[in-house]
């Protein structure tokens, strides 16, 4: 009891400045109220938001447009001379059009096609897989929150540290060519491979991300009512036909939404990639992102303008994804509410 | 032993095993190892020496040669077990290595060399944690300075991301005004509108407000996230009505409804931010690396991201430092882990 | 002094209006019961002399002075809402005390008027408990605490006994009514249970529909209802309804006609019955009784609630319900014929509007 009041002593006590800090903002904005009414503090209360989301994000976005039509390798948008559809022209200028090397910014297309490949592969293993983990996660486990948190760790790791961890364990005296050696297979540089190099960053992102999925699909999961398989149980129904006509169709909102948001998310992939490869070897895993960050800041051939055009172009892939999400959402809240 | 695996192996029903038992049983073990595996193997190798390091096959634990000074000879020699020629073994340090041939001193009699073909001597070895590795980075590298940046940026970041956003939670939760929808519709659109799409123009307004290598930089542009704002009006939501109409009649100002009333009450869901926030902002990657060029002002992140690109990568202070930047991680992962996985359940966010 | 005045309130929200035209006055130390079905505006009618809520038209004057514009934190009211709106995360002394530390009161007496508000609601034993320690009850005393320490010009209670089981909310009502005698403040007080509101008002208010339909004081309302609705809404079990017709007229007595050829004889004096009109006969069940005169009213019992004081008669007259309540235990089961009187019974007629007959 004397040890609690204690905290709390102690507690108020570090909290006396913030009080009297949140007493002295209280002074003006009582005399704000006055004026503006209980209705106008709400403007009082959003505007540091809003003034946030001006100023960094749509102040951007609209720069952004006018970025994509301008030229030069200065960042003031006062220096840059005005080239019109310039830069998108140059992004869409190819001989061949099913060929990337005959473009002219054939480094674009290909960060396009290796990201588009990455996308798509790395979302239906990632999925399947986090569905299967998922599923097992639903069973009648002992100590199930112990396992949800051991898929989940990687999810909060750094994707720096993630990238290194896996550096680490590739590279030539690496975990993996030690555990080959056991069976005879002699030690390999696998991260100077090609293809090798785009399964493993196809492998570690989905090492990295796959915790979060299993976990939304997992309370979808046990958001299935019971009694469904109670009932389905009564009647005898066979588990993979409980999956197919029960499981399936109820987890499917779900199913949509986590599909959406790791295809969101595989797009922008860029901060693994770029400490396990930095992009090579080559181009093999130069994706989009590391694409518009390398035309727009670091090679000494920067070309802002063209970046910005790369990202308006992915930013609308974004766009489109997020309106389905969205869409599945509010599909998924007016359901709830019926 | 027992109980544990009894406890981790309880099947539905006790009944006896169906393959799908099985399944779920290496399925589960296989994904400890997959997960845990990758990071421990990681810790194990921060503590070995550069020569530990080269090493193939690698050793899990964390080994160095012994060495001893021998009479006669400047340099510390390394210690080897050799087989005799008689089949005894013999502790013996090496002088020099011709071919495959050793020549090896007795350290108690010096001065007799012995000829040991060098595949008959294994080095003498034992445990022992190389903890240079990370005193090293931080008294002779910039690493506590990365530290101090990166929990410099991890707390404002947070306490920013705190008001601002639960500010405007509670406006678009508590408040009926006309442009709410707006508000909420352009907050909703920054969602689409990720640091990658809009990176170009974001650095020319940050060297604009002359915030170009400045920490201000990275930790403004971040602290307005729609997310926040969706997981605190969410939660405001549940605050009844007639408890913000109480304190009117109460004489309490806005202000004070705000900060007396229904920021304490929204304390579950400021915590689940403000561990979401500490984990993005400790591991933000991308938008430091543009923003900060000098050295002293890098984030671990991307100081750590910096030295491992370097060409003499000196993976024994990297390992060591990627080690130390996770720690934060793993202990919010450890203390707070439900909070966590009950917050992303609850709103699919992350 | 606690005396409110509105006039022609009007509320709307959007194309809704919620509160049409709103008259009333509440003199001082008077307990005011706003009364109706949900949905009729009585809360919001509170709710806008609060000053929670903003009228659309109208005045609200509170001792003569016009508020409208005066926000609810200076208006002098205090409230007690029904979900008791406790802060959840102080203390019941810090609940007590928020208001009057909001309008910078010295702390002695902050903590003397506490004291004095927990003695009267026997509420010291847990003044340092949070409300989620508390059971129903003991958050209404604290809830009431909250609204009597700031000692307002007068209280407003929006439904304060709605959210208590049937036993604590009838002892709470007479506390209530304790408390009202010894404070002597004006107190407004909503409600949608008519037998709440005819324990508590000094005079009823009942609302309908965004308007009111009746003011007057728990008896008046029962004897005289001005309308088809009050007379439904006060009293329980409700009024009975049957459809008549007026088939003689003498002076001094009106003959009615009802379904199955019964006729009635009513009191009743004044020229504004015709023969001929269609009517409205209202009977309270309590004045109803058993009869074995053929000349009474023939029914069929469809079904008996035998309550041991009383007995409910559930009954089937030529296809119109009728309910009566008679004294004590009767013999009579489903299906019986059986007769009922209404001789002697105050009969209420209501003309083809709903409204009551004059003379009647």
């Amino acid at each position: 009891m004397s040890t609690t009041s204690l905290t709390d002593r102690l507690g108020s006590l570090l909290m006396a400045p913030v009080h009297l800090l949140m007493r002295i903002i209280d002074i003006p904005l009582r005399a704000v109220q006055k004026t503006a009414g209980i209705g106008g503090m709400a403007a009082v209360f959003l505007a540091p938001n809003m003034l946030i989301f001006g100023i960094f994000v749509l102040l951007p976005l609209v720069i952004n447009f006018v970025y994509s039509m301008t030229g030069g390798t200065a960042f003031f948008l006062s220096e840059r001379n005005f080239i019109g559809a310039e830069q998108y022209q140059r992004l869409f200028t190819c001989t061949n059009y099913l060929d990337p090397m005959s473009c002219q910014e054939d480094a674009f297309w290909t960060a396009v096609g290796n990201t588009f490949w990455f996308v798509i592969l790395q979302v239906a293993l990632m999925i399947g897989l986090s569905l299967i983990t998922a599923l097992i996660l639903n069973r009648d486990l002992a100590a199930r929150s112990f396992w949800r948190a051991v898929f989940f760790f990687p999810v909060l790791l750094s994707p720096v540290v993630v990238g290194l961890i896996w550096k680490w364990i590739l590279q030539r005296q690496g975990l993996l060519n030690f555990g080959l050696y056991q069976f005879g297979i002699e030690p390999y540089t696998w991260l100077t491979d090609r293809n090798w190099t785009f399964i493993a960053t196809i492998g570690v992102s989905i090492w990295a991300h796959m915790g979060l999925y299993t976990l939304i699909l997992l309370a979808g999961l046990q958001a299935i009512p019971k009694d469904l398989y109670e009932a389905a149980e009564m009647d005898g129904t066979k588990p993979a036909r409980v999956f197919r006509r029960i499981t399936l169709p109820l987890l499917a909102p779900n199913l949509l939404v986590v599909v959406v948001l790791a295809l969101i998310k595989a797009v922008q992939i860029f901060d693994e990639v770029y400490v396990l490869t930095g992009g090579g070897p080559g181009t093999s895993t130069l994706y989009l992102t590391q694409y518009i960050y390398e035309t727009g800041f670091a090679s000494t051939l920067r070309n802002p303008g063209l970046a910005a055009a790369a990202s308006i172009l992915m930013g609308l892939v974004l766009v489109v994804l997020t309106l389905i999400q969205l869409g599945i959402g509010q599909r998924g809240e007016k359901k709830g509410k019926r | 032993m027992g109980v544990a695996s009894r406890f981790i192996l309880r099947r539905r029903g006790g009944k006896s095993w169906h393959w799908t038992d099985i399944v779920t049983w290496v399925w589960l073990v296989g994904g400890l190892i997959i997960m845990f595996g990758p990071a421990v193997w990681l810790a194990f190798s921060s503590f070995k020496t550069p020569a530990a390091l080269a090493e193939f096959p690698p050793s899990i634990l964390p080994y160095v040669t012994s060495q001893a000074t021998v009479q006669g000879y400047d340099k510390p020699l390394q210690l080897f077990e050799a087989k005799m020629p008689d089949g005894s073994t013999k502790v013996l340090a090496e002088v020099r290595r011709i071919g495959l041939v050793a020549q090896m001193v007795d350290p108690t009699t010096p001065g007799e060399i012995v000829r040991v073909n060098i595949g008959d001597r294994t080095p003498v070895r034992s445990v022992s944690f190389a903890t240079e590795n990370y005193t090293t980075p931080f008294t002779q590298f910039d690493f506590l300075r990365y530290l101090w940046n990166s929990v410099f940026v991890t707390v404002t970041a947070t306490l920013i991301t705190l008001i601002v956003n639960s500010m405007a939670a509670f406006a678009l939760s508590k408040y009926e005004f006309r442009g709410r929808s707006l508000a909420m519709l352009i907050i909703l659109a920054t969602l689409m509108v990720p640091l990658s799409v809009i990176m170009v123009p974001l650095y020319s307004i940050i060297s604009s407000l002359g915030l170009f290598n400045n920490l201000w930089g990275v930790i403004l542009p971040t602290v307005a996230t729609p997310t926040g704002v969706f997981i605190l009006r969410q939660y405001m939501l549940t605050i009844p009505d007639e408890l913000i109409d109480a304190a009117r009649m109460d004489k309490a100002s806005e202000w004070q409804i705000y900060w007396r009333i229904v920021l304490p009450l929204t304390a579950p869901a400021l915590a689940v931010l403000a561990i979401f926030s500490v984990v993005w902002r400790w591991n933000d990657f991308l938008w430091p690396l543009i923003v900060l060029s000098r050295r002293e002002l890098y984030t671990l992140q991307v100081g750590l991201s910096i030295y491992s690109g370097e060409l003499n990568v000196q993976w024994h202070f990297i390992l060591a430092m990627t080690v130390v930047t996770m720690i934060p991680v793993v202990l919010v992962f450890i203390f707070l882990q439900r909070f966590i996985t009950t917050g992303i359940a609850g709103t699919g966010l992350k | 002094m606690g005396e409110i005045t509105l006039t022609k309130i009007k509320k709307s929200f959007g194309a809704v209006d919620v509160l049409k035209d709103i008259d009333l006055d509440i003199k001082d130390g008077e307990f005011i019961v706003f009364v109706g079905p949900s949905g009729c505006g009585k809360s919001t009618l509170l709710r806008t002399i609060a000053g929670l809520e903003k009228v659309t038209g109208g005045e609200i004057e509170i001792d003569g002075k016009r508020v409208n514009e005066v926000s609810a934190a200076d208006r002098g009211l205090a409230m007690v809402f029904q979900s008791y709106a406790l802060y959840p995360h102080m203390s019941v002394r810090q609940n007590l005390a928020f208001g009057l530390e909001n309008s910078s009161m010295p702390k002695a007496e902050v903590a003397e008027r506490i004291t004095e508000a927990a003695r009267m609601l026997e509420i010291e034993a847990y003044l340092e408990r949070r409300p989620g320690q508390l059971s129903g009850g003991q958050r209404q005393r604290v809830a009431i605490g909250r609204a009597i320490v700031r000692r307002p010009t007068a209280f407003l209670l929006d439904e304060p006994l709605s959210n208590l089981d049937a036993e604590l909310r009838v002892s709470t009502r007479a506390e209530l009514a304790a408390l009202h005698a010894r404070l002597g403040s004006t107190m407004i007080y909503v409600t949608h249970d008519q037998v709440e509101a005819m324990t508590l008002a000094h005079r009823i208010v009942v609302m309908r529909a965004g308007k009111i339909e009746q003011v007057g004081t728990p008896l008046d309302l029962y004897n005289t209802p001005a309308n088809r609705f009050v007379a439904g809404f006060i009293g329980a079990p409700h009024m009975n309804f049957l459809a008549g017709e007026v088939a003689d007229l003498e002076t001094g007595t009106a003959t009615l006609a009802t379904a199955g050829g019964h006729r009635l004889l009513v009191p009743f004096s004044g020229h504004s019955l015709s023969v001929g009109e269609k009517l409205t006969i209202g009977i309270r069940p309590q004045h109803i009784t058993l009869a074995n005169d053929p000349g009474s009213l023939k029914v069929k019992v469809r079904l008996v609630e035998a309550l041991g004081s009383e007995t409910v008669i559930h009954a089937d007259l030529n296809g119109e319900k009728l309910l009566a309540v008679v004294p004590g235990q009767k013999l009579i089961s489903p299906g019986d014929e059986t007769y009922l009187s209404v001789a002697g019974a105050p009969l209420h007629l209501f003309d083809r509007n709903g409204l009551r007959v004059k003379g009647s």
